[in-house]
Formats: C-alpha cells, structure tokens, sequence
C-alpha cells in the first residue's frame, strides 16, 4: 500500500484530544460535521487546509487524553490518511487502528525535524518507509505488530476474525 | 504475576501472561455514557450498512449506562443524544441506566465505585478515559473508544496487550494539608503525561494501606494523565469495608505474587508540599506557595476526580464559617453523595460561604456547559486536565489542585496553600 500527500506539520509534543476535536463537539457524531472543528484547539482553518489522502505530522505523545474517537474521525474525515508522529497515546492509536480510520506511523524524533510543513510525501507501508517527494530523503517507520498489521489489513477490528 | 497480569491471564483462560503478549480477554463489566453510548451506536449504525448486524449485546446485565456529560441536557442535540441512548437500552435489555432527574445517577466513574458496580478482580471497559479510576478497587479498569467498545458489547471480549508495570510506593503518614490529588501531581510532574504510556500504574505501601478508598480512586483516577494504560492498587480490608456497606454481591479478590515491575518509584508523602499543575498540562507542577501571587477568577469543586464525599469536606472544612471571594462552584460527583453531603451540613456550608451548588455533571469539567470560562478567566480546579480550551476558552488557563487547596483559593482569590488560610 502506497500512500501519497501533502504532509502538515504541528511541532508540538502532547497534542491532546481536547485540541484535536474539543470537548463542545463531543454532542456531535455526523461524521462530516466532525471533520469540519479537526483540530481547531491550535489551527481554525485546518479541515481547509487539509485534501485527501494528506498526512498529519506532530511530536511525542500525539492523541494524549480523552478516549473519544471523535478525534480520529474528525481527522480521517477532513482527509488525513496517516498521522505521523515519534509516539502515540494509547486510547488514540488504538481507535485510529481499531475504527480503520486512518493510520498511526510511528517514527525516530529525528525524522521529525527533517520534514517541513508542505512537503509531499510517499508512504510505503509495506516497506515500512516513507519518501520526502520534496527534499528526497528516506524515513522508516517503526513496524506495525503482527495484530495491529492484521486488523490494519482488514479494514478495521469488525472484520478481524479472532 | 502482578495484580494486572494475574486478571489478564484470568480473563484471557490463560495459566501465565507476561509484558508484551497480545490477547483477547473476557469483559466482566462494560459501561457507556451519553457521549460514548451515542459514539457507539453510531458505529453499530456504520457496521449495519457494511451487512454487521448487532442482533444482541453480549450480556445485557453486564452493561450499565450513565448520563453524566451533557446533563442536564445542555441543548436539543444533547437531549436527543438522551433520548437516543435510552430508547436504544430499552431495545437490548439494559436496565442498569442512571438517568438524571430519576433517582441516582452521577459520573460514570464516581457510580462504579459508588454503586459497587465493579469489583475486585473483575476486568472492566468503559467507553471514557477516565475509567482507569475503578482500578482503585483492584480491578483491572481499562478506557476504550467507540469501535473497540462496540466490539465488546458485541462479542464480550477485546484485545488486549499485557502492559508493563510501574510501581508507586507511597511510604510515611500523609499530613493534613496533602491529599492524593497532591501525590498524584507530582508523580505526574516527575513522570510527565507520557511517563506511563501503554504502563500500568501500581500504587502500595503503607500510606496507600492507610489511604481512604476514596482518596484512592484519586490517585488511579490521574494515571490517565501520565497515559497509563491502567492504574491499581491491591484490595484489601479497605476495599471489602467500602463495598460491603454498598453490595451484598460476592467477590474473588486477586492478588499479585512473585509479583514484576518494570520501574519502581518510592514517595515519602510527609515530605511533600501542596502542588498545583499550572497551564496547560497535567505536569506542569508548582508548589501552590510560589504560586500564592497568581490570581484567579473561579473556583470549581466537581468531576470525578474532585468531587466525591471527601473532596467536599476537605473543601467544606476550609470554608466554613468564611465568604468566598471569586466565583466558587461546587457539583458533587454523583446523587448519593449530594444526599450525603446535605445531611452531613456541607452543602449549606458552601452555600454560606457564598458558592453556587449544582447538580452531578462533567459538564464545566469538559468544557461543555455549565460553568465553561471565558477568554482569559483563570480557574483553579478539583478536575483532572488543563490542556488549551479544556474548561472552555482556548485562552483561559485551568490550574489543578486538590480540594483543600482549591477551597482556600476561593477565600482569596489568589493560589493559596491551605495552611495559609486561617481556621
């Protein structure tokens, strides 16, 4: 699987799920009405921004807080396919996998730096890669676990078959 | 095996499981709100169009509901989603349903230990991140999101991969001034809010023996705010006194033996100073006398977290007999405790000292309704998180602290310890 997008940049540790899709949206569970406040804690004009198939990219700890999966459903339904960062909370990581949202592509701090706001990027999942189009740099991917790869696979933890 | 390992391998009909096994266990209890519920009915409705049909949920009497975010009902959506969950209980058999304005109900969190509707050794999911809080009873208390919640109401069971564990020695006697919320904050401070990411969070030693169930629940409730995966701590006699005045229900406790910690911390709580988290994280700790210049605008006592019986004394006992001189708002956690409270003369206390009473909601606690701050107001808070827009406006800035420190707040409006305050 092979994904291509324009890569936007927040480089903030502990982005919490009260930014992603603050609690006064909590009511809501439209899916599109959802992906219109993605992200509106630090960025209004985000689900603007943001075309299909893009990427996300942040700091340690990405998803920190609240268990509501109104996060990752407002961030898979304004465009973003993957979110790219040094580590996850764990509620979050788990709904991005689990509801077959979008994916959570964990990576060195390092590769963090050496990728600006903008850059288009190819994300090879398969090699566990991911090619800056723009700067032609390399990254890899921490790979995924045998059972998060499964249910990633199936499309979400309702077709996995124990 | 530790307590966790030793549920997990019981749930997963396992004879052994270590740190890093990935398994499905059997849910004893499962508990949705009227955020989560409405999230996960939604899934259901999603599942349906791709041909997955809940026909039943897995066990309805295992299933309880609360209505605790949105109530009382903050607008017409809200009071939909309300009609919606109920109408939707009603469909699959779930009776335990607390139902605001019908008897009791509260927060979530606060009626699983209130009502005894856990138990030790149970393995608990709820549709809330907070639900690491029930592990204070020695069950293994895990928060989950909609689809995996959704899963297990469907199937009974969910995945699960075995944490490694972190234990927290709390050792010495605990004075007067501090409460758990303090120890909590600092351990937060120390580990920082991903310092427990995937990790269980034990707590033992003498000071957690001799710590009221309540003030437990306090220390578990926050392990949520370090990005543990779990938090508990080993029943003992006074766990079974706390449950026996509240359920004539049997129980099987589980215990850890040979038990294996990845890190072990130890805090001697004599020696530690009210703490404050200032904006805008959980870590960002101070203690509250270096703070004692920072003003603010609103006191708030209420969540999960800051709201239960003892909470209210500790608060009660700094005003009594006093004025509060910023706004003061008071909600207890849940009905019982409300009823407890009046008998007990808190209420009327806070109402003296000028707070305003509301009734159990997660309402201001969540930004939602109820109580939310404005640009720029400042707050000083029992709840549990301060991250931008938490408690309302982007710009204003939520400081957490316990009860003891939040009441003595209040009287003048600036951090204060509560030593400070005179009695």
């Amino acid at each position: 699987m092979t994904l291509k997008g324009t890569v936007h940049k927040y480089n903030t540790d502990n982005i919490d799920t009260d930014v992603i899709l603050p609690g006064p949206y909590l009511k809501i569970h439209a899916h599109d009405e959802l992906a219109k406040h993605a992200m509106e804690g630090i960025d209004t004009d985000f689900s603007k921004k943001v075309s299909k198939g893009d990427f996300l990219l942040a700091g340690n700890n990405f998803g920190c807080g609240s268990s509501r999966e109104h996060a990752p459903i407002a961030l898979s339904h304004s465009g973003i396919s993957a979110v790219i960062a040094p580590s996850f909370a764990r509620i979050f990581y788990r709904n991005c996998v689990d509801g077959g949202y979008l994916l959570p592509l964990e990576v060195q701090k390092s590769t963090l730096e050496q990728i600006s706001d903008k850059d288009t990027l190819e994300i090879n999942i398969e090699n566990n890669q991911i090619h800056d189009v723009t700067n032609g740099k390399k990254f890899s991917i921490c790979p995924f676990p045998p059972l998060i790869k499964k249910i990633i696979d199936c499309g979400g933890l309702m077709y996995y078959k124990e | 095996m530790n307590i966790t390992e030793k549920i997990i391998a019981r749930a997963s009909n396992k004879n052994t499981v270590s740190p890093g096994d990935v398994v499905f266990a059997n849910v004893d209890k499962l508990m949705i709100h009227d955020v989560s519920g409405p999230g996960v009915i939604k899934v259901f409705e999603e599942w349906s169009k791709k041909g997955i049909h809940l026909e039943n949920v897995w066990n309805p009497d295992k299933i309880w509901i609360s209505e605790d975010h949105f109530v009382p009902s903050a607008d017409r959506i809200s009071a939909e989603n309300i009609t919606k969950l109920t109408d939707w209980a009603k469909k699959f058999g779930i009776k335990k349903h607390f139902k605001y304005g019908l008897g009791q109900y509260g927060i979530c969190h606060t009626l699983s230990h209130e009502e005894a509707l856990v138990l030790p050794g149970e393995f608990y999911v709820g549709g809330d991140s907070h639900t690491n809080t029930t592990g204070a009873l020695g069950a293994l208390a895990i928060g989950l999101g909609h689809t995996d919640i959704a899963y297990a109401m469907m199937n009974g069971r969910i995945w699960l991969k075995v944490p490694e564990a972190m234990l927290f020695k709390l050792v010495g006697k605990k004075p007067a001034h501090i409460m758990a919320k303090d120890i909590i904050l600092k351990i937060i401070s120390d580990i920082g809010t991903d310092g427990a990411n995937y990790k269980t969070m034990e707590f033992s030693g003498n000071a957690v023996s001799e710590m009221s169930m309540e003030e437990r629940l306090t220390l578990t409730n926050m392990t949520t705010e370090a990005g543990a995966k779990n938090g508990v701590i080993e029943p003992d006699a006074v766990t079974d006194e706390y449950l026996h005045q509240r359920t004539a229900g049997s129980y099987r406790p589980i215990l850890g033996d040979d038990r294996h910690y990845l890190e072990e911390y130890t805090y001697e709580i004599e020696k530690l100073e009210p703490i404050v988290a200032k904006p805008y994280s959980p870590q960002n700790a101070a203690v509250a006398r270096e703070l004692q210049g920072v003003e603010v605008n609103k006191a708030y006592i209420g969540s999960c977290t800051g709201a239960k019986l003892e909470d209210l004394r500790s608060a009660a006992q700094i005003l009594k007999g006093k004025k509060v001189k910023i706004r003061t708002e008071v909600l207890p956690a849940a009905q019982s405790i409300y009823i407890k409270a009046m008998k007990e003369g808190l209420i009327e206390i806070f109402m003296e000292a000028g707070a305003v009473v509301g009734p159990p909601t997660c309402g201001a606690c969540c930004g939602a309704h109820m109580g939310i701050l404005a640009k720029d107001e400042v707050c000083v808070s029992t709840t549990n998180r301060n991250f931008p827009g938490r408690m309302g406006h982007v710009e204003s800035q939520t400081y957490l602290a316990s009860p003891l420190v939040v009441a003595a707040s209040a009287l003048t409006g600036k951090i204060t310890d509560p030593r400070d305050v005179s009695k």
